[in-house]
């Protein structure tokens, strides 16, 4: 199989040099569990790339990576140049997440989430509460500021956990499984918005997800599968590689799931 | 420009180079996370009340059940005679205590378990700082019911009393003691607070952890100076002797009790509290806190090697 190992490069002309992520050379091993194997990848400013894998594929391990919830110890990566090892206050600065657990305080107003949230990046007072509810509006959320997380539906929890990325304005969003459990209606409504965000505001998303249908012709592509990066590129790059006529047949082919494991890629579509 | 003008339409993303965290910052990131727990907890009614009542259940069933046939002889630092529910109040405090950190570091596994705690850890301050904050979120609930559970007995030994029933005004603080205590509060919620934490790293799921809940808690009241003086459970066996002198609850509940009389510090030396409780809580909180942060240190820690927090598949 040809192996694309590539980075994935911006379809904007004026995109800054520096990218809003760059992973380089990552392997993470549970015990003699080997998860991630030589993984690197690059998310350019103002792009949306789609991390693409089944489940187990280490996405959730990368991001945890990314994020710093453990340490890589091979490799390097990179928020908006700033190495999350060596410099992990400046990187996290920079770095929205919104994780595939819902991690929203049931309880608590939407505004109360928010500020709380602006509290772990240090912001506090008027300020902290203003940038809440722009944050709410962006995601059409703004007049429920005050109603608590337990009245929204799955969707808008959705929307209030990217609002509450966008807090303390950071280069690169992260979203890990972000439309789990949605209707159709809810899925397309938090694509839009990230989509949107990406497209207007310069952001680098990555956006990891096992659902094939979520990635447009525009979009980069990361295909991760059993811890190591099988293509990087485009999707026209992908369906030409593969000789496939669509996406999900690609996706098949070049996971060698397109026999045998046939129902399992289905399910993944 | 005023701040106003400013956050008009503030931009989504930063190209600038993030401000440099100084110490606002760290102070807003310690109010909001202290709040949260605060917050978290007075919409728990539920868990306010239980915190509430299940001191009151031990000090009414077992203290004025068993006050008559468990009289206690003259002791540091009483001046007097006491009843035994007068001895049992500190035992009580640090029974709150250790409740509310087990409580805390349940709701820790919780957070890990749905996802919550990630939101915490990719804060971008220093992860030991996070947990020494979250920490003080406990401890400020835990004092909030140990003075809910001190009001509740003065209040209801006044109002029987106005009704005729006297027997329920012998615990008679100082009113000192209210405010010296709170020192001690916060020292040993601090340490059993760290316990709890570096306990919840090493525990995988919920499930566990009321295990553990079980094999830590009782024992530890148990088999420390909460409902008994060391001398008197010398009288009955060495052996559980050792294991109280040995466990830090003892000290905990010791520095309260005697924190309620005042005599931290070198007041009276005679009747003055024995160093050894507050050097052994302060100890066991340096101990506890280290190996807290070290379990949720993500290089080392035993989080990382374990794939937690929260950790899903993916």
């Amino acid at each position: 199989m040809n192996v694309h190992t590539a980075s994935a490069t911006s379809t904007s002309e004026n995109t800054p040099s520096v990218p809003a992520l760059e992973v380089a050379g990552v392997s993470h091993s549970f015990g003699a569990n080997k998860v991630l194997d030589n993984v690197s990848l690059s998310v350019p400013r103002g792009a949306m790339v789609v991390l693409l894998g089944l489940n187990g594929a280490g996405k959730s391990t990368l991001f945890a990576l990314i994020t710093r919830l453990y340490d890589n110890v091979s490799g390097a990566i990179r928020i908006l140049g700033e190495d999350v090892r060596r410099k992990p206050t400046v990187a996290l600065q920079r770095l929205g997440v919104v994780f595939q657990s819902r991690t929203l305080d049931t309880d608590l107003t939407l505004a109360q989430n928010l500020t709380y949230h602006a509290a772990l990046h240090g912001l506090s007072g008027r300020e902290a509460r203003a940038r809440a509810q722009r944050a709410l509006d962006i995601v059409g959320l703004g007049e429920k500021a005050k109603t608590t997380v337990r009245t929204l539906s799955g969707g808008q929890s959705r929307r209030v956990e990217i609002a509450r990325s966008l807090l303390h304005r950071p280069g690169l969003l992260l979203l890990d499984e972000a439309t789990v459990g949605l209707d159709i209606g809810s899925r397309e409504s938090v694509l839009k918005i990230v989509r949107n965000l990406a497209a207007t505001e310069g952001l680098g998303v990555l956006w990891a997800t096992h659902l094939i249908d979520e990635v447009a012709p525009t979009d980069l592509v990361v295909v991760l599968h059993k811890g190591r990066i099988l293509y990087t590129g485009g999707v026209p790059g992908l369906l030409a590689q593969t000789k496939a006529e669509s996406l999900s047949d690609a996706f098949r082919i070049l996971t060698g799931t397109a026999s045998g494991s046939k129902a399992k890629a289905e399910a993944a579509s | 420009m005023t701040l106003e003008a400013t956050l008009k339409r503030p931009p989504i993303v930063d190209d600038v180079q993030p401000s440099k965290l100084g110490p606002r910052a760290y102070l807003a990131c310690f109010n909001g996370i202290v709040w949260r727990e605060v917050l978290r907890y007075l919409n728990q009614s539920e868990r306010f009340l239980s915190a509430l009542v299940r001191p009151l259940v031990w000090l009414f069933g077992l203290g004025y059940g068993m006050r008559n046939a468990l009289g206690m002889p003259i002791q540091q630092p009483y001046e007097t005679y006491i009843p035994y529910t007068v001895y049992m109040v500190p035992g009580l405090v640090g029974m709150i205590l250790l409740f509310n950190a087990m409580q805390s570091s349940l709701s820790m596994v919780y957070d890990r378990e749905t996802g919550a705690m990630r939101t915490l850890l990719v804060s971008p301050f220093p992860r030991s700082f996070l947990l020494v904050s979250k920490l003080f979120g406990g401890i400020t609930v835990a004092v909030l019911q140990v003075y809910a559970f001190l009001a509740f007995i003065w209040l209801f030994g006044r109002a029987s009393a106005a009704l005729g029933a006297t027997e329920f005004l012998d615990i008679d603080i100082p009113w000192q003691g209210y405010l010296s205590i709170l020192p001690a509060v916060v020292l040993s919620g601090l340490m059993l607070g760290s316990f709890a934490l570096f306990l919840s790293s090493a525990i995988k799921q919920l499930e566990n952890f009321a295990g553990v809940m079980n094999y830590v808690i009782f024992p530890m009241i148990f088999f420390s100076t909460s409902l008994n003086p060391l001398w008197r459970i010398k009288e009955g066996s060495e052996t559980l002797w050792n294991v109280a002198r040995f466990n830090p609850f003892t000290h905990v509940v010791e520095l309260i009790r005697f924190a309620f009389y005042s005599q931290i510090g070198p007041t009276d030396p005679a009747r003055g509290l024995d160093p050894t409780h507050l050097a052994v809580v302060v100890g066991c909180t340096a101990l506890f806190l280290l190996g807290a942060i070290y379990a949720y240190n993500p290089s080392k820690g035993l989080i990382g090697r374990r794939g937690g927090p929260g950790g899903t598949g993916g």
